[in-house]
C-alpha cells in the first residue's frame, strides 16, 4: 500500500494504553484456521489479544498503543495469510443481539418452569387413578402455580408486549389470541386451586409459552446470522477515499469517514467514494451503477456526480456534497418514501391467519359459555369448559405453523447463496407472477468484459493480458482477467488516457487507443462495446470490450419462463444497449431510456393490473422501483441505497439463485399452507371434545405438543436445495430460443 | 408422603441450579460462537509437549491421520 490507511474510525481506546478493532475477516474455512490467525498475531509484537468468532468469521483484536498500530495488525494478517477488513458494529445489529439474549433468557424460564411444572402435573394425573389425597393434590396444584406465575410473567413478555402494541394500534396480531389464551388459563387454574377443583392448567399456560419461544429464538438466530453475514459483506466491499487534509496532502482515509466539505482525489479507475461536485479536473464518467446508462459521461467543474460511479480517463477533485445537494437523490428518496409507505400495506399470511383466527376462536369460546348455561350448568362450569375451549386453541401450531417453515427455508436459501432481509419476503416471493429486470449490472455483470477473446491469436491475448495488468484502466481490467500468468512485465510504463507499453521479446508493446499504438482506427463496431489496441512486432489486434451477461442468465430466464412467469425488462440505458440483451435472453417486454418515475410508473401499472412483480435491479435509480415491487431482488455489486431496499440479496456472478430463490419460495409457501391446514384439522378434532367439556390438563398437553411437532417436523420438508422437477427440466428443453417475436 | 418435604425442594433445587448454570454461560459469551467452539476442541493448543521432569513429552503417533495423508 503506498498510503497508509487511517483506521482512527474503527478503533476503541481503553484509558491503559490498549485499543481494540473488530475485523471481518476473508477466507476462514476451518479449525487450523482458528490456530494460525491466534497464534500467529500473539506472536506479533504489542498485540495483547486475538479472538477469532468462527461463526461470524469476526476476529477481535486488542492491542497496546505505544507498540503497535492498526494498520500492522492487517498486514500481520495479510503476512499469515488472510485478508482482513475493518469493521465498525452497526447499531441495529447489537441490539439485535441484546433482543436475541432476552429471548433465549425467556426461554430458559420457561423451559425450566415448563419441565418442574410437568413433573408435578404428571403425579397428579397418575394421582387421579391411584390414591393421591386431596391435600396432596392441592400441594402439588399449589406448587405449580407457584413456579408457573412468574416464570409466565417474565417469559411471556415477548408476547403480552407485542400483543399490547398491535391493539394500541387498533390491530390484531398472532399473539393477542396467545397472551389472552395464556392469562386465562394462569386465572382460571389459580380460582380452581384455590376452590380444590380436580384439574388445573399451569403446566398448558407454560409449555405453550415454551413451544413458542423455541420458534421465535430459533427465527431470530437465522436472522442474526444472515444480518453478519450481510454486515460482512459490507466490510469487505467497503471503498477507501483519498482525502485531501489541511495541509494539501492525501490521506488515505475509509470512505465511511468521509464527512460533508471534505476535499478528494478520484484517479482514473477509481469508483467515487461519496456524492459530490467536482472542483478540478475532467473524466469520463461511468454512471452505470447510478442511472443504468452504460455510455460514460464527460464531466467538467461544476458537474454533480454520485457515489458508485467510476473515473474512467482523468484524475479529479471532488468535493463532498450532503445528500440532498444532488437533484437525481433528491427525486429517488421522493419516489422511495411513497413506494415504501404503499408497500407496507401488504398484509402477512400470519396476520391474515390471526386476523380470521382470533374472532373465530373468542366467538366459539363464548358461544360454548352460553350453551351449557343454557343447558342448564352452573356458571363455574360453563365458564370452565370455555376456558378450556380457548386453551385448547391456544394457536401453537398456528403461531409456529409459518415461521418454522420461514426459518428451514432461509436456510435453504442460504446456502443457495441469498440472504433474506424481510422475514416475510419468501411468501411474498412465492407470490409473484412476473419478473422485472433491470439490465446493466443486473442482466449483465458489473464489470465489462472482452467479448472477442476467441477470435484473437492466444500469444498476443496472452501478451497483452499480461501487460494490461499495469493499467489502471478500467478497460484494461476486462482484458487483464485472461493473463495466465499474472505478474506484469518489468518496465511496463502507463501514460494516463492513454494507454501502457512495455518491451516484450526484444520488440515494443503497446495497448490502449489506435492513436497510441500508432494503427489506423478500427471500423467503428456496434455501439455497445469498446475497441482497446494492441501492437507488437509490427502485428495488431483489435480487443472488443462489452458489457458481458451474467453466467446462466440465460438459462435462468429460460426456466423461469418455463415455470409460469412473465419476463420484462425495465432499463435506463439507450434501447440500442437493451435490445441486444432482451434478444440474447428472449425476453419480449423491454423498454430502454426510462428514468426512475418512469420505472414506476410502469410498475404501478403492472399492478393495476393485478400483476405481482418481483423486481431485480441494482442501480441507485433502481431503488424506488425495489421499493415499489410487491418483492425484489439486488446482487451483491448493487449500490448501498438500493441494496437496503432490496428484501433479498444474491452474492456471486451468475444469476441463477434468483431461479433457486422462487422454487424455495414456492415450496415453502405450499408448506406454509399446508402446516395452516394442519392447525385448522387439528382444531376440528379437538374444539368439539373440548366444547362437550372433555379436555383434561393431559389431553391439552398432549394434544398441544403433538400438533406443534407435527408442524415443526413438516416445516423441516422445506430444507434442502431445490431440485429442478421433471417437469420443470422437460420445460427448460422445450424452451425453443428462436420463438418468434410478436 | 413426607418424602415429599425434601423431595420436593431438591427437584426444584436442581432445576434452579440447571437455569442458573445456563444463564450464567449465556453471560459469559459461550453461545456466541458455538460453530467456533466445535472446531476449537481440535485443537492442541493447550497441551504442555514438556513434562515435569524437563523431557519432552512426545505426542503419540497418529497413524491414523498419516494413512488419511497418504491417500
Amino acid at each position: 500500500m503506498a498510503e497508509a490507511l487511517d483506521l482512527s474510525m474503527f478503533v476503541t481506546r481503553a484509558l491503559d494504553g490498549t485499543a481494540h478493532m473488530e475485523l471481518a475477516v476473508d477466507g476462514i474455512a476451518c479449525a487450523g484456521c482458528i490456530r494460525k490467525i491466534e497464534s500467529g498475531l500473539k506472536q506479533t509484537p504489542g498485540i495483547a489479544q486475538a479472538r477469532l468468532n468462527f461463526t461470524d468469521r469476526r476476529l477481535a483484536v486488542d492491542w497496546r498503543e505505544a507498540e503497535q498500530s492498526a494498520g500492522g495488525v492487517i498486514e500481520a494478517l495479510e503476512r499469515i495469510g488472510y485478508h482482513a477488513h475493518p469493521f465498525r458494529p452497526q447499531q441495529a445489529e447489537s441490539d439485535e443481539a441484546r433482543h436475541a439474549r432476552w429471548l433465549m433468557k425467556c426461554l430458559a424460564v420457561a423451559g425450566f418452569a415448563a419441565m418442574n411444572v410437568m413433573l408435578l402435573s404428571v403425579s397428579v394425573w397418575s394421582g387421579h387413578s391411584g390414591d393421591m389425597s386431596q391435600e396432596t393434590r392441592d400441594l402439588f396444584h399449589w406448587l405449580s402455580a407457584a413456579i408457573a406465575l412468574p416464570a409466565a410473567a417474565f417469559a411471556g413478555q415477548p408476547f403480552f408486549q407485542s400483543a399490547f402494541r398491535a391493539l394500541r394500534a387498533g390491530r390484531t396480531n398472532m399473539d393477542v389470541p396467545i397472551s389472552i389464551g395464556v392469562v386465562l388459563a394462569l386465572g382460571m387454574s389459580l380460582v380452581e386451586t384455590a376452590m380444590h377443583a380436580e384439574h388445573a392448567f399451569f403446566d398448558s399456560a407454560i409449555m405453550l409459552l415454551f413451544f413458542l419461544l423455541c420458534g421465535r429464538a430459533l427465527d431470530h438466530a437465522v436472522r442474526r446470522k444472515t444480518r453478519a453475514v450481510a454486515g460482512n459483506l459490507a466490510a469487505l466491499k467497503a471503498d477507501v477515499a483519498h482525502r485531501f487534509d489541511d495541509k494539501g496532502e492525501i490521506l488515505t482515509v475509509p470512505a465511511a469517514a468521509l464527512k460533508s466539505g471534505d476535499r478528494l482525489l478520484v484517479r482514473p479507475g477509481e469508483r467515487i467514494p461519496a456524492d459530490g461536485v467536482v472542483i478540478a479536473g475532467t473524466t469520463q464518467l461511468d454512471e452505470s451503477l447510478v442511472t443504468g446508462e452504460t455510455a460514460r459521461r464527460a464531466v467538467v467543474p461544476g458537474a454533480q456526480i454520485y457515489a458508485g460511479s467510476r473515473s474512467f480517463s482523468g484524475a479529479i477533485t471532488v468535493r463532498v456534497t450532503a445528500a440532498a445537494g444532488g437533484s437525481l437523490i433528491d427525486e429517488v428518496q421522493r419516489l422511495l418514501d411513497g413506494a415504501v409507505a404503499a408497500k407496507s400495506k401488504i398484509v402477512r399470511l400470519a396476520d391474515r391467519a390471526a386476523a380470521l383466527y382470533a374472532p373465530v376462536v373468542h366467538l366459539t369460546a363464548a358461544l360454548t359459555v352460553f350453551g351449557w348455561l343454557i343447558a342448564g350448568a352452573s356458571l363455574h362450569d360453563a365458564i370452565v369448559t370455555g376456558i378450556a375451549v380457548l386453551i385448547i386453541t391456544c394457536p401453537c401450531a398456528l403461531a409456529l405453523a409459518i415461521p418454522a417453515v420461514q426459518v428451514v427455508a432461509s436456510g435453504a436459501l442460504f446456502r443457495s447463496r441469498i440472504i433474506v432481509n424481510a422475514g416475510d419476503a419468501i411468501e411474498r416471493l412465492a407470490a409473484v407472477d412476473s419478473v422485472v429486470f433491470d439490465k446493466t449490472g443486473t442482466l449483465t455483470l458489473p464489470e465489462a468484459r472482452l467479448a472477442n477473446a476467441a477470435q484473437i491469436p492466444s500469444d498476443m491475448l496472452e501478451h497483452a493480458a499480461r501487460l494490461a495488468l499495469s493499467s489502471h484502466h478500467p478497460l484494461a481490467a476486462a482484458v487483464a482477467r485472461h493473463a495466465a500468468l499474472r505478474t506484469p512485465y518489468d518496465g511496463a510504463v502507463e501514460e494516463a488516457g492513454r494507454g501502457v507499453r512495455a518491451t516484450i521479446d526484444g520488440a515494443e508493446a503497446r495497448l490502449g487507443s489506435p492513436d497510441f499504438c500508432g494503427a489506423p482506427a478500427p471500423a467503428p463496431g456496434d455501439a455497445g462495446a469498446s475497441s482497446i489496441m494492441f501492437a507488437h512486432g509490427g502485428r495488431f489486434v483489435v480487443l472488443s470490450v462489452r458489457q458481458a451477461l451474467r453466467p446462466g442468465a440465460a438459462v435462468t430466464a429460460k426456466a423461469l419462463a418455463a415455470v409460469g412467469l412473465d419476463l420484462h425488462i425495465l432499463s435506463g440505458d439507450r434501447l440500442e444497449a437493451v435490445m441486444p440483451v432482451a434478444e440474447a435472453l428472449g425476453i419480449w417486454s423491454w423498454h430502454g431510456g426510462l428514468k426512475p418515475a418512469d420505472k414506476i410508473t410502469l410498475l404501478e401499472e403492472m399492478k393495476a393490473s393485478g400483476r405481482r412483480v418481483l423486481m431485480i435491479g441494482d442501480g441507485l435509480n433502481d431503488a424506488p422501483a425495489l421499493a415499489a415491487a410487491h418483492v425484489s431482488f439486488s446482487p451483491i455489486s448493487a449500490a448501498d441505497i438500493t441494496q437496503a431496499q432490496a428484501d433479498a440479496v444474491f452474492l456471486g456472478e451468475p444469476l441463477t439463485p434468483v431461479l433457486d430463490a422462487v422454487l424455495i419460495a414456492r415450496r415453502a409457501r405450499a408448506l406454509m399452507v399446508q402446516n395452516l391446514w394442519i392447525a385448522v384439522l387439528y382444531n376440528l378434532i379437538a374444539v368439539p371434545i373440548a366444547i362437550a367439556g372433555g379436555v383434561t390438563p393431559l389431553i391439552a398437553a398432549a394434544a398441544m405438543s403433538g400438533s406443534s411437532i407435527i408442524v415443526t417436523l413438516n416445516a423441516l420438508r422445506a430444507r434442502g436445495r431445490a431440485s429442478p422437477d421433471p417437469l420443470l427440466a422437460a420445460a427448460m428443453e422445450a424452451a425453443v430460443p428462436d420463438t418468434v417475436r410478436p | 408422603m413426607n418424602v415429599l418435604v425434601y423431595l420436593v425442594p431438591m427437584a426444584l433445587a436442581l432445576g434452579l441450579t440447571g437455569l442458573a448454570a445456563f444463564l450464567w454461560s449465556m453471560r459469559a459469551g459461550q453461545y456466541d460462537d458455538l460453530e467456533g467452539a466445535a472446531m476449537r476442541v481440535l485443537s492442541d493448543d493447550d497441551v504442555d509437549w514438556v513434562n515435569a521432569t524437563g523431557r519432552p513429552n512426545l505426542p503419540r503417533r497418529d497413524t491414523e491421520h498419516e494413512q488419511l495423508l497418504a491417500k
